[in-house]
């Protein structure tokens, strides 16, 4: 199988080109790199602080919080509390920002208009 | 056994080196093992596997929610069961990185990388890289990498099932150990033949039930006994380890601080944030996780299956934590060092405790979905490194792509019983080690070698053939060094080789240098080779990574 061809047939002849051109195009794509680049580097930048925490600050860490309970099972625990978090935050703009516009173009292929101009 | 162990008072009587009784674990056992060939041969429909779409990525036809649980079958290996639990009882906090590091990377998994793979792939990750560079030889370098994070996996897996089926027949001698490994290997080969990525894909969606549920439980036994307050569970654990840690020059609540393992010397901190490094970018790069972006029929059901896995790969990550301090807390600290008697080491943490809570039968259950767990992994890791063989090498390069897709299929086949006679090998001589450390290793692997031309394919249009090799070669080739001149293999007396010493790297864990190495090379390699003339395939590709538009479809039945 052609990697041009979808499995469908429908994309066969499609200018690929042009449709990147295309401001429809240019929006989505921006509109994703916007959220994700920004999200996923604020969330490695946290979980390296984290470590960084754990290894150079051990004393601040290791100071007790409630009962037994320190800084470093607090810090832990909340760095899945973030993930849980973000996970939300993307399916909600995913769901929201991204499916209509990929849906608008992928329909514009597959109608056979060859682009979206 | 050893006398200090059995002075320390225990939830339940039991002796660590031979819990419960042989022949229940093992009825148990088998029973389990029973029901998931049973329901592997039904899953799979048989042996009709005559399409590449129906053995390799299930027929594209499994639900988001279902391809969740088997993403968190698949991720929840024997590392992060019997591994995360088994470091927290004997590093402490130390050992709770592994469940956060694990756990976070999947923002890089959902974010950048799942539903753009899923738009543009077919069975395997060189699908995605090969799509607008040079093919023949991108596919190489991928297979080769994806064979070598497979064979760091499956030694973690192979180390697990030895230990843990050891511990419930209370084998310490090492040769019987070895047999208890082959065996396993074996039992790998037949499920993976007869079942397919369907068949492995029904027994992850057990396994991950099971394993969660099983997990909960304990968890929540275990909080009971401590009146389900966290505070008096970490009291007792200090409570039992201070003798021990005064012993080793350690403050008396080293257990619940960080720096345990980690924190002697700066080395030993870098050592940490290294291996925090290769935790968080390894997900993203893993084949295994990869393909089973493909067994959901859209990009939409592959971002519902990782919010799926997300949320429950979390929630056991905090139980982990848990029965790592209650293993902390059951048993003497003593009993986790070598030499103790205990078949697997720390590995043995999360069915011991269980022991000590509800005895042989609780043992014989939580040990039985422990070994369904490796097996089913195995089984994954297999089919990955087979399908990756056989579609990237076998099909695109020798082949050059005119082949028969059932002989596609059995290259792939012949594949799973090499890897699997590999895997026996290497399982014997990495049967010493923490399992979540050894799985660290692939993880570093595939942060340094895949990651960072994933990324760059799919976000950097000047990203080039060059580039994406000198990254994947040199990620790899530099981790590997590292590897070997670690104390993982030899001069520690953990060390795969025990007669011998040539450890000079002070890391454990290659991340901190491999991976940036892989990054740099990329970007280097890149930018002093020209762009490539291929402006329609990158139009091509960035559009449908984006909008789906000519995404594989689901196999109707």
């Amino acid at each position: 199988m052609g990697q041009g061809l979808g499995p469908g047939g429908a994309a066969e002849n499609v200018d690929y080109s042009a449709i990147e051109q295309s401001p429809e195009f240019s929006r989505l794509r921006s509109t994703h790199r916007r959220f994700v680049i920004p999200v996923v580097s604020a969330g490695l930048a946290g979980y390296i602080a984290y470590a960084l925490l754990a290894s150079w600050g051990a004393g601040f860490m290791s100071t007790r919080v409630l009962g037994n309970v320190n800084w470093a099972i607090i810090l832990g625990l909340a760095q899945i509390l973030a993930t849980f978090a973000v996970t939300v935050a993307y399916v909600w703009f995913a769901n929201r920002k991204l499916d209509p516009k990929a849906a608008q173009i992928r329909e514009a292929i597959e109608a056979g208009a060859g682009g979206v101009q | 056994m050893s006398a200090a162990a059995g002075t320390v008072l225990t939830l339940a009587a039991i002796d660590p080196t031979s819990p419960g009784k042989p022949g229940i674990n093992i009825a148990i056992f088998l029973a389990f093992v029973l029901v998931t060939l049973i329901i592997v041969i039904k899953g799979g429909g048989g042996s009709k596997h005559s399409s590449g779409e129906e053995f390799f990525a299930g027929g594209r036809s499994f639900s988001g929610a279902q391809n969740g649980l088997a993403i968190s079958g698949d991720y929840l290996s024997a590392a992060s069961f019997l591994g995360i639990v088994g470091a927290i009882a004997t590093a402490g906090y130390d050992g709770f990185l592994y469940s956060i590091g694990f756990l976070v990377a999947w923002i890089v998994a959902l974010l950048l990388v799942a539903e753009l793979m899923r738009n543009i792939g077919k069975f395997t990750m060189a699908d995605v890289l090969a799509f607008r560079l040079r093919a023949r030889p991108i596919r190489v370098a991928a297979a080769i990498t994806t064979l070598a994070v497979t064979f760091f996996y499956l030694l973690a897996q192979m180390a697990g099932a030895g230990g843990l089926v050891s511990l419930l027949l209370g084998i310490t001698d090492d040769a019987m150990q070895s047999v208890v490994i082959a065996v396993v290997g074996v039992l790998m080969i037949v499920y993976v033949l007869i079942g397919g990525m369907k068949g492995t894909t029904w027994v992850q969606m057990i396994k991950a039930v099971l394993l969660i549920a099983g997990a909960a439980v304990t968890t929540v036994w275990v909080l009971a006994l401590n009146g389900f307050d966290l505070s008096e569970l970490l009291g007792r654990v200090v409570e039992n380890t201070q003798e021990h840690m005064a012993g080793k020059g350690q403050a008396a609540d080293a257990m619940i601080n960080p720096g345990l393992k980690y924190g002697g010397s700066d080395w030993a901190k870098v050592d940490f944030l290294s291996l925090g490094l290769a935790l968080v970018l390894g997900t993203a790069g893993l084949p295994h996780v990869l393909m089973r972006f493909y067994t959901v029929p859209t990009a939409k059901e592959a971002r519902k299956s990782v919010v799926w896995s997300i949320f429950l790969i979390g929630l056991f990550y905090v139980f982990t934590l848990v029965l790592g301090y209650a293993a902390a807390y059951m048993f003497a600290p003593e009993i986790w060092e070598k030499g103790s008697g205990v078949p697997g080491g720390s590995n043995a943490a999360a069915p011991l405790v269980a022991a000590a809570l509800g005895g042989p039968w609780m043992l014989g259950i939580m040990a039985a979905v422990a070994f369904a767990t490796i097996l089913a992994v195995v089984a994954g890791l297999a089919i990955t490194a087979a399908t990756s063989f056989s579609h990237d090498i076998y099909t695109n390069v020798v082949k050059k792509g005119q082949v028969s897709p059932g002989a596609e299929v059995r290259v792939a086949k012949a594949t799973v019983v090499v890897i699997g006679l590999i895997a026996i090998v290497g399982g014997i001589a990495a049967k010493d080690q923490n399992i979540a450390f050894l799985v660290s290793l692939a993880f570093a692997v595939a942060a340094s070698a895949n990651l960072p031309t994933i990324v760059f394919s799919l976000y950097w249009k000047r990203f080039n053939t060059r580039g994406a090799l000198w990254s994947m070669y040199g990620g790899l080739i530099s981790a590997l060094v590292i590897i070997v001149f670690s104390p993982v293999v030899s001069g520690s007396p953990t060390a795969m080789l025990t007669g011998a010493d040539f450890d000079l790297a002070p890391l454990s864990n290659p991340g901190i240098v491999s991976i940036p190495l892989g990054f740099l090379l990329a970007i280097v390699g890149a930018l002093t080779s020209k762009r490539e003339d291929e402006r329609a395939k990158e139009a091509e590709m960035d559009v449908r990574a984006l909008t789906g538009v000519g995404a594989e479809k689901a196999v109707p039945h």
